[in-house]
């Protein structure tokens, strides 16, 4: 976790190998956000408002605790809140801090047109370089976790970048420093996914909870923020976290097959009219003077 | 479309009105900036067209609204010449007989009217391809302006956008194939609006009957 973070291993729309590809290797980071402790203080949210610098927008009341409906591009980090009936008749707060999932195989990343737009660091977490950024939205549709957003200001898409700027100098992200219960972790992803484990088995064994788990999406490759639930057969009740999420397959058949058919279909047309054109020639001869100025008819 | 709107040389007929050319025109310069930019996306290999263009975000600006104007021309189009698009029985016949078109063998072919079928393929191509580029545009557009719920609106333009592009490029390369390499006085036909007679007789006698008239000599 030190300077090696800026060292990239995937990159967006970028002709070629990635630059300096696998030289160094480095443990990927994670984000253990164990929801059973949330109490939804949303400190955290603060804490990434100050740390980055992002103004606080204006708020909804519909009578619940969700007075901010979604993530903004300028507020990357929110908590989303469930009132969740169980089937008892008991209620339960379900409560969720919503950001980027830092994917291990990153859908905005494979939509993305613009060189380098994208990157994916050695140590897995997917960051956004604004410089590079042509406002097009494709991450938009590649993500399945509806975090990229744009400014309609300035045509760029912002989101969480798992304060890249900490980590690369050893500190944690700074929603981390900010959890008074304790419920967040950052570390490596193995020693995160042996703690998260270990909580859920917690869970399972002593407190009433037999279906509490952990959530790391294998259909993304697995994630860079993991996620203890109560109930991990049913993530949608945690602000709609996706039970499958992976990248939509019409982005996967736009960037491989259909990418590698319309490129040769294009060559291959203007080759193929070349040598038509070698073969037959034009339509008309010369002897025939049928093209404009020739006056026989 | 009467003669008299123009000056034709001696031994020509007017093929094209200043409004077709100008549509044509319009519709082609658009296509072909949509066309360079749209690649630029497409390919990261092509990438360097769009920062040629004024820069890729500008290309990303610009795109869509070309899109509207290549839309605009193409509609004009469809009113202008849908209705002597029509599939006609002498069609069947040409698309029978397309391997003597595509030989040059072009006496073997059919009478061809002002448009042969496979002008008329190009014409619909284009014209439907238009509207489904237009459709998964406006998605492409705005992707951040659609709810979350009809997301599949967007996984469903991803493809259909570059799949219809696609599909116009092989219509497009073919145009232009024709038109400037195989055809010698197409291209003229829409910039100057006039072919030879012996053009017209050549690969549109039915047209070419038509303006004339069956009995009269040709016009001088
Ligand atoms: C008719 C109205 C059209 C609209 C509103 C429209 C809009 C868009 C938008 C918003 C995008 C996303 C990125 C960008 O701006 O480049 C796009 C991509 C693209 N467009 Fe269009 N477009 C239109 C017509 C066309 C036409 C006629 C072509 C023909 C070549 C074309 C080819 C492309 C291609 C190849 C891409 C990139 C697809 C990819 O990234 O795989 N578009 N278009
Ligand atoms: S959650 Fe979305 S924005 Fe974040 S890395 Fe995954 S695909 Fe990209
Ligand atoms: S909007 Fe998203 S997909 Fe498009 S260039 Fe920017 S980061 Fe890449």
């Amino acid at each position: 976790m030190s300077q090696e973070i800026l060292r990239i291993q995937k990159i967006s729309g970028h002709a070629g190998t990635v630059p300096g590809e696998d030289t160094q290797r480095e443990y990927k980071v994670s984000k253990l956000i164990d929801t059973t402790t949330c109490i939804g203080c949303k400190a955290c949210e603060v804490a990434c408002m100050e740390w980055n610098d992002l103004p606080f927008g204006e708020t909804v009341f519909n009578n619940t605790y969700q007075t901010m409906p979604e993530t903004r591009w300028n507020y990357w980090n929110l908590i989303l809140f469930n009132e969740h009936e169980r089937e008892d008749g008991t209620l339960m707060w379900l409560m969720r801090k919503n950001q980027c999932m830092h994917c291990a195989e990153p859908g905005c990343l494979a939509a993305c047109p613009a060189d380098g737009a994208i990157v994916q660091y050695t140590n897995g977490i997917v960051d956004f370089q604004q410089a590079n950024c042509i406002g097009c939205g494709y991450c938009i549709t590649g993500c399945p976790f509806d975090i990229p957003k744009m400014n309609p200001k300035t045509n760029r898409v912002f989101k969480c970048t798992l304060c890249t700027d900490r980590v690369s100098e050893g500190l944690e992200p700074a929603c981390i420093k900010s959890c008074p219960t304790g419920c967040l972790h950052f570390g490596s992803k193995d020693d995160m996914k042996f703690l998260a484990e270990g909580r859920a088995k917690q869970l399972r064994d002593h407190s009433n909870f037999p279906n509490a788990g952990v959530y790391d999406p294998p259909g993304v490759g697995g994630t860079g923020v993991i996620y203890v639930l109560h109930d991990a057969t049913r993530p949608e009740l945690y602000g709609g976290l996706p039970k499958d999420p992976r990248i939509p397959w019409t982005v996967k058949l736009w960037k491989g097959p259909l990418k590698w058919l319309g490129n040769v279909a294009m060559v291959g047309g203007l080759i193929g009219l070349f040598v038509h054109y070698l073969r037959f020639g034009p339509k008309d001869r010369k002897d025939e003077d049928i093209h404009p100025g020739g006056e026989k008819s | 479309m009467s003669p008299s709107e123009q000056i034709i040389p001696h031994g020509h007929v007017l093929r094209y009105t200043l409004k077709e050319r100008l549509t044509h025109w319009v519709a082609a310069g658009a296509y072909i900036y949509l066309l360079m930019t749209g690649l630029a996306f497409w390919s990261p290999w092509l990438f360097w067209v769009a920062v040629i263009l004024g820069g890729a975000p500008l290309s990303r600006m610009l795109h869509p609204w070309a899109g509207l104007i290549f839309f605009a021309a193409v509609w004009n189009m469809y009113v202008m010449w849908a209705p002597q698009m029509k599939h006609t029985d002498v069609d069947k016949k040409w698309w029978k007989a397309v391997r003597y078109y595509s030989t040059n063998q072009d006496d073997k072919m059919p009478p061809a009217g002002r448009y042969n079928a496979g002008q008329k393929f190009l014409f619909w191509g284009f014209f439907w391809s238009a509207v489904a580029l237009l459709a998964s545009g406006v998605v492409l557009w705005f992707p951040e302006r659609i709810p979350w719920n009809l997301r599949s609106l967007r996984y469903i333009s991803v493809i259909v956008h570059p799949a219809a592009a696609l599909f116009t490029i092989g219509l497009f390369l073919i145009h232009i194939y024709m038109g400037v390499f195989a055809e010698r006085g197409a291209f003229g036909s829409v910039i100057r609006g006039d072919v030879s007679i012996a053009f017209a007789k050549r690969y549109h006698p039915g047209w070419y009957k038509e303006i004339v008239g069956d009995s009269s000599t040709p016009r001088k």
